[in-house]
């Protein structure tokens, strides 16, 4: 379970996140919407542990371990995974070299053995086939030269390949075409089972079509505002985010 | 297999973050007089024996470097160096007779260099199945320097076989010496500059190569280079040449232990290479680069030069700079023989207070000469880069042709990127291009490698191979792996 409490972060010394509580049961997909600056990129950077997003008071579980005292290594090692909103570029390395040293990191912290070259292209094909990838993304360099949707493609793939416990999507869905998005929400939905939790970000109740959430969370102006079922989403998109309401 | 026994304890060394080579051998040693003057050029020339041409030949280069100063130009900062607080020969007391006879103590160092000196049994009953350099579990020949000697040179027989010369210089004075003769200073001649008119009086030995017409060498050449000895400066002279056809590929290593002092390496090297004929030249520079606070280290001051003299004949220098206090390089090609090519790969890693002025030199004087110049310099810690580069085009050289690029990467804020491209072009005909770009590592790069599961250090050391992807892939394989391990290892701590 991944839970949540009294969770208050600053960037630059401004306070964006004042006071988060959420709880999401392990096996469970919960969708997180609002309005842009509402904070759920920084939630999920600081659930992620990035530089920079300072965690200025609450606590952030996973499994009831303690996630917010980690480095972002560590965390990885537990399970945890952000698919981002803007894939990075790594120039010159490739796509298959970077997806192997992440997978075989993960697995040391797992305690698993490391895969080979061989073995690993055999897992990683079989992957690329289930989400309808063309082989050669696996020879090009990490999101150089990729499409907005080849990039956010990558990043399923990433994720199937790691296959998480915690899986966090921020805006996944942004800058897709409707087949893109199929995809992305094929590779979250092939996860999904008891041991499988995922927080999903996303402005638009679209993904949520695909993605169909458990339960759905509002968050404006650095606190979760409204939670619901997968209605809210709907709901959410013909009326608007609105002023805050009680939850 | 070795080379695992020797990834892992290239792994433990980084994490350790420390400089594995930097251990010294004891052994006893047999050194000339500290200082220089004209009687230390003679003792060395009779310590090996040498005809007396090549004594005139050294004290006329003694002479001229008396004349001549220190290059101020280069983008580094040193003390003035004492050129008389220093041995100018140092040699194990034991001189070896045949690779069996080398003192057990010099295997060891070697071995704990992961050096194989030792032939290994030559893939016995398929020779000249896999007669090419291509085939990676070929035996690589070996000629080990150690401090102002040669100690062994493995697969000599086997190279004569195919009338390939690979022995120390100073052997090949004595065995060969009208190729000597006629090849020695003819690329680097000993007033070129002031390192190489003390290299011309004073070098010790080296390694000596002669690919005869039409041969393809069957295995990897390679020289390896260690400083022992404290407070001795080491100066050595590589002569390779390549006849009509020939084919080489040769790759020169080097370490030294840790000493507070810094010590000098003032090497030449020259190339010939005749028509049709090829020689790929490789460098893994590793030597001491001194300590987190700038103490000790070597000082590299190195004339590299090659001469395309042939039709159609190509040079391409592939250089990993990781070491040294100082690098001051510029391995160069003189493109002569029409439609001849030069390449020059580089990368170089300045950490901590590390400083590095290299980069080359392409003189287009045949017609439609190419030259290729792909140089990655990545600085860290206080660490200062500078690519400087002539390409240099001769009214002859019609049609000739130059494609530069020039990256830098940026580790930290107090580093220093610096790009000196020098651009003649007195051939209306010659078509020259220049690229070049500074980056840093972006925070956002690091923490999507982390968020992936990579520590800090892989990160980096990730990032770092990518950016020099390019030229590491022209390295011969068995170096390559090892080559982007000493990247990440050199940057150790330079993040974070």
């Amino acid at each position: 379970m991944l839970k949540i409490e009294g969770l208050t972060a600053t960037v630059d010394g401004k306070e964006i996140l004042k006071g988060i509580d959420l709880e999401v049961p392990t096996g469970e997909v919960h969708a997180i919407m609002g309005p842009n600056g509402s904070g759920k990129s920084t939630l999920s950077y600081v659930l992620a542990g990035r530089d920079g997003y300072e965690v200025t008071g609450g606590t952030a579980t996973f499994d009831g371990v303690d996630l917010l005292g980690k480095a972002p290594e560590e965390r990885a090692a537990l399970g945890v995974f952000l698919a981002f909103q803007y894939p990075v570029e790594l120039p010159g390395v490739g796509n298959a070299n970077f997806l192997r040293t992440a997978l075989n990191a993960v697995r040391r912290g797992r305690g698993e053995s490391e895969l080979d070259a061989m073995q690993f292209l055999k897992v990683a094909r079989a992957r690329m086939k289930e989400l309808s990838m063309p082989e050669d993304m696996l020879k090009r360099g990490v999101n150089v030269g990729f499409s907005g949707g080849e990039k956010k493609r990558n990043e399923v793939l990433q994720m199937a390949l790691l296959a998480p416990k915690l899986a966090i999507l921020d805006e996944t869905d942004s800058g897709l075409d409707i087949d893109a998005l199929k995809v992305a929400a094929d590779g979250v939905n092939a996860l999904r089972g008891p041991a499988f939790t995922a927080l999903v970000i996303t402005h638009y109740q679209r993904l949520l079509t695909y993605i169909v959430p458990d339960r759905v969370h509002v968050l404006m102006g650095g606190r979760i505002v409204r939670s619901g079922g997968k209605e809210l989403a709907l709901e959410l998109e013909a009326s608007g985010y609105g002023a805050p309401q009680a939850a | 297999m070795a080379a695992v026994t020797e990834t892992i304890e290239t792994v433990q060394a980084a994490t350790e973050g420390t400089y594995k080579w930097g251990f010294s051998t004891d052994i006893e040693m047999d050194y000339a007089p500290k200082g220089l003057n004209e009687d230390i050029v003679r003792f060395i020339s009779a310590k090996k024996n040498e005809p007396a041409w090549l004594l005139e030949w050294r004290l006329k280069a003694y002479a001229m470097w008396l004349k001549m100063e220190e290059p101020k130009w280069p983008s580094v900062k040193y003390p003035p160096i004492d050129f008389q607080d220093a041995f100018y020969y140092a040699a194990p007391k034991e001189g070896p007779k045949s690779l069996d006879e080398v003192d057990p103590e010099l295997l060891k160092t070697y071995a704990k260099l992961g050096i194989p000196l030792k032939e290994q049994a030559y893939l016995a009953g398929v020779e000249g199945a896999g007669d090419s350099p291509a085939d990676a579990r070929m035996p690589i020949a070996v000629d080990a320097v150690f401090d102002s000697v040669s100690v062994a040179t493995s697969y000599k027989e086997r190279l004569a076989k195919d009338g390939i010369i690979f022995c120390s210089i100073s052997e090949a004075v004595h065995e060969h010496p009208e190729l000597v003769k006629q090849y020695l200073g003819s690329v680097v001649p000993q007033g070129d500059n002031f390192y190489a008119a003390l290299n011309s009086a004073v070098f010790t030995d080296g390694s000596f190569v002669y690919i005869p017409k039409g041969v393809r060498c069957p295995m990897e050449l390679s020289t390896y280079f260690r400083i022992n000895a404290k407070s001795t400066g080491q100066f050595e002279r590589t002569l390779i040449i390549a006849d009509e056809g020939a084919i080489v590929s040769y790759l020169e290593g080097c370490t030294a232990p840790m000493r507070d002092e810094n010590q000098l390496h003032a090497a030449v090297v020259e190339l010939v290479a005749m028509d049709d004929a090829s020689i790929k030249y490789s460098t893994v520079q590793n030597w001491y680069p001194g300590d987190a606070e700038g103490k000790g280290g070597i000082y590299n001051f190195v004339t590299k030069r090659a001469q395309c003299r042939g039709k159609r004949s190509k040079v391409s220098w592939t250089q990993v700079e990781t070491g040294s206090a100082i690098t001051w390089k510029y391995p160069s090609c003189v493109l002569l023989g029409e439609d001849s090519v030069g390449e020059f790969y580089s990368v170089a890693i300045t950490n901590n207070y590390q400083q590095a002025d290299t980069g080359t030199k392409m003189i287009h004087v045949g017609a439609r000469t190419k030259s290729t110049i792909v140089s990655k310099g990545i600085s860290a810690g206080h660490g200062q880069n500078t690519y400087r580069g002539l390409v240099r085009v001769a009214p002859t050289a019609h049609g000739a042709r130059n494609f530069t690029q020039c990256d830098s990467l940026l580790i930290g804020d107090l580093c220093g990127a610096h790009t000196v491209p020098y651009i003649e072009n007195r051939c209306l005909t010659a078509k020259l291009e220049h690229e070049a770009t500074t980056s840093r590592i972006a925070e956002d790069q690091l923490f999507y490698c982390r968020q992936r599961g990579l520590t800090q250090e892989d990160a980096v050391g990730l990032i770092v191979n990518g950016f020099c992807r390019e030229v590491l892939k022209e390295l011969p394989m068995e170096f390559a792996v090892e080559a982007q391990k000493l990247l990440q290892i050199s940057l150790e701590g330079s993040v974070g």
